[in-house]
């Protein structure tokens, strides 16, 4: 395993399905406190590679290392989530049984043993940072309501409020914008922005006018490998990137 | 700290009902043993073993949905649980009887001697204390529970595909049972019974008490669970039924909450099935049967998913209707538990416990469209 000073480090990942290579032989590396966008065509191997990353799936060959240190090819969804790596689907995904405030709570960074979580009553930290959290959502009028009951933009803020509850050092988001209006979409961009400011994000996304909204470097995915890097002026000007999004 | 985790899950409506419980326990035992019997209040001793049986289904009921309810895992095998709980007190009651055995060996039971046995085989050393059986009835079951959710869980085996393993561990169960080579009786099982802690098994006073034991057991049931659906352990346990892969992405090792229930459960059906051999006086493999493990979760749907009270309830409804129209017309009884699967399945998706709830959003719904249309209507004239 090779030491590195890069949050997160892909070398040579390749996954394969029945003889498909969603991945082939990829590579990244992410720096900290960078924002990346990664584009690419349906198909690209962008869900793939992030289920490499948070344990779901493993590869085949390569190395995938975090924070200089952990190889994340030997850990589990668990022990990735747990040295701070924090995912968003692209679908929100919340906990509909229970308030928001309970959705928050079950998020929040500490306590994940099964026995201490029996006799575990809420801290008065806990209790102040879900307060703080809820104001951030503005959602501290909701907090008792089940989250079923939230409407499609409200779940997509608790969700947000849920990864600022696992306070994770690298954030990885799964189409954010997908359904939304321009306005929403343009919103979620300066929320992004403002997470950056403290946590490093990876978002894969599909919407060109939102990675040209982000600003941040890009990363072309194209038949699990990697087409072009740079910022989204340079990638689009790029013939290679041209031919996979318009030549089929 | 204890009392605290055991009240913390037991909000106003739980705990009346489990003091309920507890006086139906009481109660009755009491008037089947105070009242003389030309009393109109007098509780005859056959009222007291049905009571006391119903009871055992309860706790099967309320450990299925523990499992189910909370945690999503459908078990169709917890029959096995509560037979094995039950195959462990009547080794206890076998080894009890001594030499007042048709054969009179004071080391074997009678069917060991039918069947040439010379000595007693080695699982069968330690039953003739009550501690150890007692300790037994915990631990066999959860030891079985822990070995098949360890490999299960550990495996990601879920849904309808671990449904059909609890269901093929109670039928390979069964048949092993049914063997007269296990020796545990083969397909005559253990009965004829005569003391349990030095009373006569079959004698009143015995059968009060057993039937006030199975309403304690019961009312401690509901204490566990309530205290822990009522944790953070209980939220996290709700969210992986819902969410599972959700939690997995949040840090939780979803192995070992759904180990730690599963286990739990498990113990709960071993001393539901221990209260309820000596109650009926009989355990043979049939109680292995597939068939009974599906009917404890149909009075967990009956009663009310995911709710502490809904099980109690569906198990003594049904079963209720189950001596009534065995007894009134025997061969419509599985007809009668066919429908009632799919008109709980169709109508009452949350049960009875949750039929309150479809009644109430159903008249709100009605209010709000009459009162829109009233509206309307007012409008008209203006």
């Amino acid at each position: 395993m090779r030491s590195t000073s890069a949050l997160l480090y892909l070398s040579g990942v390749t996954v394969s399905f029945d003889g498909f290579k969603a991945l082939n032989n990829l590579s990244l590396l992410v720096e900290p406190g960078e924002m990346r966008a990664i584009i690419g065509p349906n198909g690209a191997g962008k869900t793939t590679m992030m289920d490499v990353i948070t344990g779901k799936t493993r590869p085949d060959e390569g190395e995938v290392v975090f924070d200089g240190k952990s190889d994340l090819t030997k850990l589990d969804e668990a022990d990735i989530a747990t040295l701070g790596i924090g995912r968003k689907f692209q679908k929100p995904t919340v906990f509909e049984t229970h308030t928001v405030r309970d959705n928050l709570l079950l998020a929040l960074s500490g306590i994940r043993s099964w026995y201490k979580l029996l006799l575990a009553a809420p801290t008065k930290a806990e209790k102040d940072r879900l307060d703080e959290i809820l104001t951030i959502i503005r959602m501290t009028d909701q907090q008792h309501m089940l989250a079923a009951r939230l409407s499609h933009g409200q779940k997509q803020w608790l969700e947000i409020g849920m990864l600022l509850a696992q306070d994770p050092k690298l954030l990885l988001v799964d189409e954010p914008v997908a359904g939304m209006t321009d306005v929403e979409t343009e919103t979620t961009a300066q929320v992004l922005r403002e997470i950056n400011r403290s946590h490093s994000v990876v978002v894969v996304e599909h919407d060109m006018s939102f990675v040209r909204a982000l600003g941040v470097k890009v990363t072309v995915l194209h038949e699990g490998s990697m087409l072009a890097e740079g910022t989204l002026d340079q990638v689009s000007a790029d013939p290679r990137v041209v031919e996979v999004y318009l030549g089929r | 700290m204890i009392t605290r985790f055991l009240w913390q899950g037991m909000g106003p409506g739980l705990r009346l009902f489990t003091l309920l419980v507890l006086a139906v326990g009481i109660l009755l035992p009491l008037a089947n043993q105070l009242l003389p019997p030309t009393s109109p209040f007098h509780v005859p001793a056959w009222v007291l073993q049905l009571i006391g049986k119903y009871l055992c289904y309860a706790l099967l009921a309320l450990a299925v949905d523990l499992v189910w309810g909370f945690c999503g895992i459908l078990s169709l095998g917890h029959g096995a649980f509560f037979a094995l709980g039950g195959y462990c007190m009547g080794m206890y009651l076998m080894r009890q009887i001594g030499s007042r055995g048709v054969y009179g060996n004071p080391l074997l039971p009678d069917f060991m001697v039918f069947l040439n046995y010379k000595q007693l085989p080695w699982f069968w050393h330690g039953f003739d204390q009550f501690w150890f059986a007692a300790i037994m009835i915990l631990l066999v079951p959860s030891v079985l529970a822990f070995a098949l959710g360890w490999f299960a869980f550990r495996s990601r085996v879920t849904g309808v595909y671990l449904s059909i393993i609890t269901q093929a561990m109670t039928f390979a169960l069964m048949l092993a049972f049914f063997r007269n080579d296990m020796g545990l009786g083969g397909n005559n099982g253990m009965t004829d019974f005569k003391e349990i802690l030095g009373f006569p098994v079959q004698a009143d006073g015995t059968r009060a008490a057993l039937c006030f034991a199975s309403a304690v057991a019961l009312a401690l049931g509901l204490v566990i669970s309530a205290a822990i659906v009522g944790s953070r352990f209980g939220k996290a346990l709700t969210a992986v039924r819902d969410a599972e892969s959700r939690m997995r992405f949040l840090g939780y090792r979803v192995e070992g909450f759904k180990l730690f229930v599963f286990v739990l459960s498990a113990a709960m059906s071993g001393v539901a099935g221990a209260l309820y051999v000596p109650q009926v006086g009989i355990i043979n493999p049939s109680e292995f049967a597939p068939g009974n493990s599906i009917e404890a979760v149909l009075w967990v749907a009956v009663g009310g998913r995911g709710t502490l009270i809904g099980p109690v309830i569906g198990a003594f409804l049904v079963n209720f209707g189950k001596t009534w129209l065995t007894g009134a017309l025997p061969e419509f009884w599985l007809f009668a538990l066919g429908a009632l699967f799919i008109v709980v399945t169709l109508l009452l998706p949350k049960g009875i416990m949750g039929l309150w709830g479809q009644i109430r959003d159903r008249s709100q719904a009605r209010k709000a469209q009459g009162s829109k249309s009233g509206a309307e209507k007012a409008r008209v004239p203006a």
